[in-house]
């Protein structure tokens, strides 16, 4: 980030308008000190340009009464809050040591040769296409996912693709590419970064209800429950009407 | 101590066969939200007894007994209270709290209320990471639900208690787990860690009481509720009681999600799971995460409860089991890791910020075969330099898969800077 940041009043904030403004309103009114909003706010200025700005930073300052050094400090501290715009899509491999060892680094390592250009293999948060047109994408190596169990995995706009090798990846970036959108494999229908951005901020209105549904559990989610099940291991019954301790003496 | 007649113990992992098991009425169906009445009519203190006398301890890692630390709550004290969920799961291996929440999110916002009525709250939040959207969005319409029945909001359940629960995404940040650093980035700050005391229970989110717990934690209350403390004592150990998710990751045949008892063993586990991927014999494992000392083939007869796993050397942690065959080089996992470490670390205190970039660069250097053997003495000394005196537990925690790896494969680090890796057979990643 810059070190001299332009004055609030400066920095054209024209491009969040009146819907925008309404919700970083009631991102606030959802938590008892407004402050508190900022990372859901963040999310949702991402919604709205790709990645935050300094347009977007000072929209959070001046929504929050803080200044644009305080927002930007926050701002540049978290993974997710991307410095340049994104692509359509944000494809994200994890590369932490399970999914490495599982092919994770070999998937990565493919996605940035084939999304390169000029023999050149695509770089970490880099884009291939202009950020925000169809068929964008925005590649980078993520640590671990909490989803070891399914893994290599990758995701698209923070939804799950999960088991993936080389080829189902590379395959996957491809359809991405020609404006498809191959379903997740748990997960809602696939959008784009900008509206995964909005559900960020907390925003499901316009949705498909639908969406909630989908494939939840893998069969490895779902193993031990499943196993317990066939061998008819249960845990120990539970008693009818289990008394609560009595109040403790009060001193 | 009672025996542990089951082999698999499902409590938190029942209904997730169910269909839409993520929503309310499948969760009603399956005696959900039956534990939140009984609740509400006991008096506060009462709760926390019981899970006292349940003997549950935190789930996030440290094992902290849950029903002790609702205990150190000031009553009477006129601040608000506030109850925070960790559910930023992100020790790498960890891949239980983000099933739980997608299948059956139900069960941890009752918990949630309990724990809330419990300790005197009438603010909860529940802090995920961010970069799990469906999880997020199977939350929040879990929580309208909730709304909508009359599980949240004003008067709850017509008893005068009145909560208000919302899901806070967080933005990609592995040290806003630990609990002081959640509380800062809850508050709209950088993730860092805050210099404790004062400890949450006294100061925590906005710099009043605050009960920090982790998401199986909570998801664990109704159960305790329903059941009482000693139907959850006729599972696990006696200092570790209780039904755990244990999650196998890597090399086995059949990687999932695994509730038994504590105290179960990989052996165990592993003849559940269908044993090593492809006959390839097992080489190393984490007992609960990166962050806890690994483990080898000498380990398997470990009891995976907290007692077992310091008796042995090492912590249960997250009982996130990473296996690894002999394929992996144990050098190469440990450069992974501590690649993770040094990007993750918030850079607040010296230790850890300089140390874990110095052991980066050794290990990189090494693992290209251009370390020397006195790299692993350096390693040793960065280590004994964070270990214990860093800020937070990430600096420690940087240390355990490099310690731990030179107490048992101290030959892999010599074979590779002996520079005489073509005549080992290949391991993958040793030439990455
Ligand atoms: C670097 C670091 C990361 C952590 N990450 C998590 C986490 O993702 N989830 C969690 O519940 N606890 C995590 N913890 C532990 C928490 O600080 C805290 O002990 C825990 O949330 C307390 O809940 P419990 O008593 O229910 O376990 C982490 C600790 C450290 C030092
Ligand atoms: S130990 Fe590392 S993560 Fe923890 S406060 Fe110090 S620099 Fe930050
Ligand atoms: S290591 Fe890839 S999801 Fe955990």
């Amino acid at each position: 980030m810059t070190t001299t940041q332009p004055e609030q009043s400066t920095v054209d904030i024209s491009i969040f308008g009146d819907d925008i403004v309404e919700k970083a309103q009631q991102i606030i009114a959802r938590y008892p000190v407004a402050r508190s909003a900022l990372l859901p706010m963040l999310h949702l200025v991402q919604s709205v340009e790709g990645h935050v700005s300094q347009a977007g930073i000072a929209f959070c300052a001046a929504q929050l009464d803080l200044t644009t050094a305080e927002v930007s400090a926050v701002a540049t501290f978290y993974t997710m809050y991307k410095r340049r715009p994104c692509g359509e899509h944000l494809v994200s491999v994890c590369t932490n040591t399970l999914c490495a060892a599982l092919g994770g680094d070999a998937i990565y390592a493919k996605l940035r040769e084939q999304l390169g250009s000029d023999g050149k293999p695509l770089g970490h948060e880099e884009t291939a296409g202009a950020p925000g047109t169809p068929g964008s994408i925005t590649l980078e190596h993520a640590e671990c996912l909490a989803a070891c169990d399914l893994g290599p995995v990758l995701q698209v706009n923070y939804e799950f693709y999960d088991n993936q090798t080389p080829e189902s990846a590379s395959e996957l970036v491809e359809k991405l590419r020609n404006g498809e959108k191959p379903a997740p494999t748990r997960g809602a229908p696939l959008t784009d970064f900008k509206q995964a951005e909005l559900q960020l901020a907390g925003f499901f209105e316009g949705r498909d209800p639908a969406d909630n549904a989908g494939p939840s559990a893998s069969i490895e989610t779902v193993r031990g429950a499943k196993l317990a099940q066939e061998r008819g291991w249960t845990a120990p019954s539970m008693p009818d009407d289990a008394p609560l301790p009595a109040l403790p003496e009060k001193k | 101590m009672t025996e542990n007649n089951h082999v698999l113990t499902p409590v938190l992992t029942k209904r997730w066969l169910s269909p839409n098991s993520w929503t309310r009425h499948t969760y009603e169906q399956l005696e959900g939200y039956s534990a939140l009445p009984k609740a509400l009519k006991a008096h506060p203190d009462q709760l926390i007894e019981l899970v006292k006398a349940s003997g549950l301890r935190g789930r996030g890692g440290a094992g902290f007994p849950t029903g002790l630390k609702w205990s150190f709550i000031p009553q009477n004290d006129g601040k608000p209270h506030y109850l925070v969920i960790n559910a930023d799961e992100g020790e790498p291996g960890t891949c239980k709290d983000i099933p739980l929440m997608m299948a059956d999110p139900h069960s941890l916002i009752e918990g949630c209320i309990i724990t809330s009525y419990a300790i005197r709250a009438n603010f909860c939040a529940i802090y995920v990471r961010g970069e799990v959207l469906h999880c997020i969005r199977r939350l929040n319409a879990a929580v309208q639900e909730a709304y909508a029945a009359g599980y949240l909001g004003k008067n709850i359940l017509g008893t005068g208690f009145d909560l208000d629960l919302v899901i806070h995404a967080g933005a990609g940040a592995y040290i806003c787990g630990e609990e002081t650093a959640l509380l800062d980035s809850l508050e709209g700050r950088r993730g860092q860690p805050r210099l404790k005391p004062p400890f949450p229970a006294t100061a925590g989110l906005y710099a009043s009481p605050t009960v920090v717990n982790n998401v199986e934690t909570i998801a664990s209350v109704p159960y305790i509720v329903n059941g009482g403390s000693d139907w959850f004592r006729a599972m696990g150990r006696e200092k570790s009681p209780g039904p755990k998710i244990f999650s196998l990751s890597g090399h086995v045949e059949k990687p999932g999600q695994y509730e038994a008892p504590m105290g179960v063993t990989l052996r165990e586990l592993l003849d559940m799971a269908g044993g090593m991927k492809d006959g390839i014999p097992l080489k190393f494992w984490t007992p609960g995460g990166s962050s806890t000392p690994m483990f080898t083939a000498e380990h398997l007869d470990v009891p995976l409860d907290f007692e077992g796993c310091a008796q042995a050397g090492s912590m249960l942690g997250t009982t996130a089991l990473q296996i690894f065959n002999e394929t992996v080089s144990v050098p190469w996992a440990v450069m992974k890791w501590t690649e993770f470490y040094k990007h993750e670390s918030c850079g607040k205190c010296t230790p850890c910020r300089e140390g874990t970039f110095w052991l980066t660069q050794i290990l990189q250097r090494m693992v290209r075969g251009e370390g020397s053997p006195s790299d692993i003495e350096t390693l040793l000394d960065i280590c004994d330099n964070i270990l214990g005196r860093s800020f937070c537990a990430l600096g420690d925690g940087a240390t355990s898969p490099i310690t731990s790896a030179i107490k048992y494969f101290k030959h892999e680090f010599l074979e590779l800077c002996q520079q005489n890796a073509a005549a080992q057979p290949e391991l993958a990643g040793a030439s990455s």
